[in-house]
């Protein structure tokens, strides 16, 4: 059953673990701001992951580095750019090894808590199954579950 | 590519041939011999917290091999009229040849190491690392058992704020080192430390008893519960004095166990424990200046000769 009308252009994400779409498109930045049409469905049944989450972002497409950021809460989300209502490309999500100016630290004595500081925010991946982020800095681990609240 | 901000930036050759370096430097470092390596050199001994010995001992160091100090404490600099760490460095760049940074906030020895183009050495950053301090307390227990390799070593007191043990197990963990780590359940050694360790392949014990370990130590880390760190003063009182050592705690101990500490103290080592064969924490603390040539040498690239005279 087809619950959103398909998009003439934009970009549709798929497969996102359920419940974590409006944190995808906070960490997009699409959730302030913005006057591009988004479609959401939350929870529908899925073959691969029993309920998950779908986006479709019209008259945009998103480049690899906004994909990228996704790689922290959906990393096996599938990304389909469309034009002219056809999947023109299929993107995948990459976790790099360093986060740069994407998240802050959580930590309340890291120095990068100075807002003056000027050098980039900047989080390494230590791991990502289990998906385990320290700040570059203090060294300190960031709760995943909580890494959206800290978005740039 | 001389900073050294936490112990994994020296490869376990690499200590091992600083701490050669140091015994070397030992006879400078008594003032027995003089030896210029250093001069026409400035260090920037930049003191954003509280120090004694790591400041007297870098900048003994320094002079002991004939460069000079400048010294900046937050207090009566630019720092506390709000200036950023990163000014602050773009100065110390122009002004220094290598740096020393304490600093209360957490990572700010790397913050500052990717801020400048000089060489930066992390004295101690909030409750982070002190990686010259590891080395000062490896040169000492070296200089005691003779080896790095396969000790049991005790950690004993505030493990969730005290940086020392934070690199100072990082360290002994690669030479082998089994770890008892004895703190209150509030002090306990961070998890993404015990993480490290464990994944290392450590042997790492954590326990909230102190005594029944004695016996089988090789070294007794103490460290004090650093009211300075707690956010909260009742949270500091409800911990505060719960491990102490005195003299009679040490009869099961093994001849050869060093007892050391970072200093200072307050009541968590008893002075009747000073005259005791075990005691190494003065020797200890005088360590900090032959390392610390050593570690300024390696900064600015200043070969150390085997042998001095």
């Amino acid at each position: 059953m087809r619950r959103v009308t398909a998009i003439c252009n934009g970009t549709a994400i798929d497969h996102i673990p359920s419940g974590n779409a409006l944190q995808v498109l906070k960490m997009l930045r699409f959730d302030v701001g913005r006057s591009n049409p988004i479609s959401m469905v939350m929870n529908v049944p899925s073959g691969k992951m029993g309920r998950k989450d779908v986006l479709k972002i019209e008259d945009r497409e998103l480049n690899q580095e906004e994909l990228d950021r996704l790689a922290l809460i959906a990393p096996k989300a599938s990304v389909a750019i469309i034009r002219n209502y056809s999947v023109a490309e299929k993107r995948t999500i990459e976790l790099g090894s360093e986060l740069i100016n994407i998240v802050k630290c959580s930590f309340s004595n890291c120095i990068t808590q100075n807002n003056r500081e000027p050098l980039p925010h900047k989080l390494t991946i230590v791991s990502s199954e289990p998906m385990e982020i320290r700040c570059s800095y203090c060294g300190k681990n960031q709760d995943v579950d909580e890494i959206v609240d800290y978005i740039i | 590519m001389g900073d050294l901000i936490t112990m994994d930036d020296l490869t376990n050759k690499e200590i091992l041939q600083i701490l050669d370096e140091a015994n070397t430097l030992l006879p400078v470092a008594r003032g027995d011999i003089y030896l210029p390596l250093l001069q026409g050199k400035v260090l920037g001994n930049l003191f954003f917290e509280n120090s004694t010995r790591t400041r007297m001992s870098f900048e003994t160091a320094m002079k002991r091999l004939g460069g000079e100090v400048i010294n900046l404490s937050s207090i009566g600099s630019s720092v506390a009229k709000g200036e950023t760490l990163y000014d602050t460095m773009q100065m110390v760049d122009g002004y220094t040849d290598i740096a020393v940074i304490r600093h209360p906030n957490q990572g700010a020895a790397q913050y500052s190491a990717d801020a400048v183009s000089i060489p930066i050495l992390n004295g101690g950053d909030g409750a982070g690392n002190h990686p010259t301090q590891t080395m000062l307390d490896l040169f000492t227990i070296r200089e005691a058992h003779g080896s790095l390799e396969g000790l049991n070593v005790m950690m004993v007191g505030d493990l969730r704020y005290g940086r020392t043990t934070h690199s100072l197990s990082h360290a002994l963990v690669r030479f082998g080192a089994k770890l008892t780590l004895v703190s209150p359940e509030s002090l306990k050694m961070p998890v993404e430390i015990v993480s490290d360790l464990k994944n290392h392949g450590a042997e790492v014990s954590e326990t909230e008893e102190m005594s029944s370990s004695i016996g089988s130590a090789d070294v007794i880390y103490m460290t004090r519960i650093q009211k300075e760190r707690f956010p909260d003063e009742d949270e500091y009182n409800k911990v505060a004095g719960v491990y102490k050592l005195d003299s009679s705690d040490l009869s099961e101990a093994k001849s050869g166990m060093i007892i050391m500490h970072p200093l200072p103290r307050v009541n968590e080592l008893h002075a009747s424990v000073d005259s005791t064969k075990h005691a190494r924490y003065f020797q200890q603390a005088f360590n900090g200046v032959p390392t610390r040539m050593a570690l300024l040498c390696r900064g600015l690239g200043i070969k150390v000769p085997k042998k001095v005279k």
